[in-house]
This record gives C-alpha cells, structure tokens and sequence, in this order.
C-alpha cells in the first residue's frame, strides 16, 4: 500500500490521543482513520471496520437534519467540506454502523497541503447529550 | 553516480579531536550523476569545502532540506557564489507564507550576514521546490514533505542507473503508533522504497529519543527500521548529535548494525567519505 502523505499521518497520531471523536478520510472520501471516542457514537471499533470506500462508507452512514428528514448525499458536511474546500458545521442526526441515530454537531474541514492541495478532509462530533430525540436520534 | 559526504554533524558544527573520524562539519551531501550533473544537498557548513573543488564556471544546483542553521549556515562561504560565470540554483521546501528567496534573506542579510543574496556575482536563481517529480539536468529529482518541524522535504535523486534518497532530519516515530512497521502510515517510505542508499538521520539512541520527543531527529533503530520497511540497499547515517564523539558513534553504529541483521547494509556517515553506486 503507498504511504500517505505526512499531514494525515500526523493527524491520525493526534487524533488518537484527543478526547474529541475524530474521523479522517483522504481526499477521495474514502475512511482512513476514526479514533476510540468516535467508536461508540460511529457504534463500532475502528479495529474492525478498517480502512472502507467512500461508497462502502456512504452505505453504512445516513444523516437526518433537525426535522428528520434525510440529507442529501451532495449535502453531507464532509462532503461539502471537500468538494468546497471550506469548514462546515452543523446539527445532524446520524446513523452509525450499528443502525442506530444519534444527535451530533458535525464539524468537518478539508485538508489542504503544500500549495493548498487537497490532502483529505477531517470531521469532529459532538454528541448533543441533552438533545434527546432531537434530529431525529435515538430510532434505527 | 557518485555520493561525496561533506558534513554529516547535526545541529552544530562540532570539530575537535573527539570528532576525527565522522566530522564536525554540518549536513553537506555532493552527489554526481553519470551525466555529471552535480547536485548539492544542503549548504550546511561542509559546504564550504565544495565550493573549493568547482573553480570552472558552471551549474550548480543546491537542494535545501529546510532552513534550519545547520543546513544553510555555509550558503555565505560557498566560494562559486562570488565567481561570475557560475549559475547557481538553489532550491528549497515551498512555504505557505513567503518564497524561499524572502526566508534565505533573513539569514543572508544584515545584520545577520554582511552580504546580501542579490549582491553575489553568480547568476543566482531560487526556487520553491515543487513537491513531486522535477528533472535537473539528467537527474530525476522527487521532492516530498517528511516529518520535522516546518516545512520539510526529503529527497528522492535517480540518475536513471541508481537511485538514492536523503533525509537528514527526519521523525517517522512521531507518526508512528509503535515500531515503525506499517508502510503506508511511515513517513519516508516513499521516497525511501527500493532505493540503492538511503542517507537518513540516525542522532539519538534509544534512551536518548525517550527525552527529545518532538524536537524532529531518528534514533538511529528508527533509521535502520525504515531502510528495511523500504526495502533500501544500504543506509548511510546522518545528523549525528554535536554530543557524540567518535567512540560514542563507533558503537551506535555497531547496534544499528546488529539490528539490520544483514538486511541493510549499514554505512558510517563519516564526513570525507565517497560512496560509488
């Protein structure tokens, strides 16, 4: 397998030491990396997905919007991230591996190298503990 | 194609009689091609001695590493500069701020140095090095980025018969979740992969790293574990800590030696040295 550029070996090795659920794919949308506080609310161990597809990855994950309805794929905040190369943010409900949606705050950006090259991109949750069935969450 | 080590001390200039054998000049690599292309890799201050061996004008080309002092700090001395008739290229890592020529400045002007870069008699052009693939005469060159703090590139120098890579300052660990094992999450493994000599950073021993975490240097196992996980020939060691006399190096390269269990060639970066590939 080649080797990854050095910003996203970087970025995995500080993602895994945060407390903050991270996901890291490269500038295709294909799944690099996500660390042990993503795993519970992605309802799954990173060692056992591994490496996925953007289409692998777009099949198992499905977001709501504050209403419940669901959210184009154009319009998901990684891939508005990447395709437009700016930071999005925004509340979504998410439907993790395990079939289960949970309300989260969706931070994602791109990552641009040397010359702004698109590298990959990077998505942070941030789970709305007190959203109860806000967006959505808690239903399959 | 022919390898010349000028300067292979890390950090600091370290000359003295407890540096005899590797040197205490700083990161300076010539490296001819069998067309006799001369490339120099960085202007450390064995590069003073270099400049001494080209008096015919010519071309020459510097590739920076990065800008840190040890790798630039001979630029001002480098005799070719001050001969018109020379063309001199200098490249270096690509900066998401300012052009190399501005970073350069800061060093080879006053009140740092008395002369400025574009008061040398040279025909001097600078360059951002592009990250990828570019041709210097009949050297393919590849430039990438690798893990040391700010913009880094090693470099990856073919003469289309052998191919060598340089990566004097170096960190694979930093991005490593333990040994450095898993190709495609290593740093320098690209540039590094089935190359017939690799120069790399090889400055602490294993104690040593335990306390310099961050700082951007090899222990000198991580330098022989990447050699391996890119399949090189022969690994030549570099960036020796200014600390290391020559009984100290004799020994880490006798470890480094036992570790590669013949699978790497382990050469001494020893400043005066010429390698034939």
């Amino acid at each position: 397998m080649p080797q990854r550029d050095i910003e996203l070996i970087l970025f995995r090795q500080l993602a895994s030491r945060l407390a903050v659920p991270i996901l890291l794919v490269d500038e295709s949308g294909d799944l690099l990396f996500f660390n042990e506080p993503a795993e519970r609310l992605l309802g799954q161990r990173f060692d056992d997905v591994g490496e996925i597809t953007l289409e692998e990855r777009s099949e198992a994950f499905a977001f709501r919007d504050k209403d419940g309805n669901p959210v184009p794929d154009d319009q998901v905040p990684l891939v508005v991230a990447l395709r437009e190369r700016r930071p999005v943010h925004r509340l979504v409900s998410l439907r993790g591996f395990d079939g289960i949606y949970r309300a989260i705050e969706v931070t994602a950006f791109p990552l641009l190298g040397p010359g702004g090259h698109l590298i990959g991109g990077v998505v942070m949750f941030w789970e709305k503990r007190d959203a109860g069935r806000e967006a959505g969450a808690g239903g399959r | 194609m022919r390898v010349c080590l000028w300067g292979t001390r890390g950090s600091i200039a370290s000359p003295g009689p407890d540096t005899m054998v590797y040197g205490g000049n700083t990161a300076c690599v010539e490296v001819e091609g069998r067309d006799g292309t001369v490339l120099i890799l960085d202007a450390g201050t064995g590069v003073r001695r270099v400049g001494d061996t080209h008096r015919q004008p010519r071309r020459l080309d510097i590739l920076l590493s990065h800008l840190h002092m040890d790798h630039i700090q001979g630029l001002g001395f480098f005799a070719p500069l001050f001969r018109s008739g020379f063309e001199i290229h200098i490249w270096g890592p690509p900066s998401a701020t300012e052009d190399l020529r501005r970073r350069l400045a800061r060093y080879l002007s006053p009140p740092l140095f008395p002369v400025r870069l574009r008061d040398v008699d040279a025909r001097l052009e600078l360059h951002d090095a592009p990250i990828g693939e570019f041709r210097i005469g009949g050297m393919t060159v590849r430039a990438e980025s690798v893990i040391h703090p700010g913009p880094t590139v090693g470099y990856r120098i073919s003469d289309g018969q052998s191919t060598i890579a340089y990566i004097p300052d170096h960190e694979p660990q930093l991005g490593s979740f333990g040994e450095l094992s898993d190709a495609a999450w290593t740093s320098g493994v690209r540039l590094a992969r089935g190359t017939d000599l690799l120069l790399h950073d090889a400055q602490y021993t294993a104690d040593e790293y335990e306390g310099r975490v961050g700082w951007g240097h090899s222990r000198i196992g991580d330098a022989v574990a990447l050699a391996r996980l890119a399949g090189a020939a022969r690994l030549v060691t570099m960036h020796h800590d200014p600390a290391h006399d020559d009984d100290r190096l004799d020994a880490m390269l006798a470890e480094a030696r036992a570790m590669a269990g013949g699978v790497v060639d382990v050469v001494p970066g020893r400043e005066g040295s010429t390698l034939h590939i």
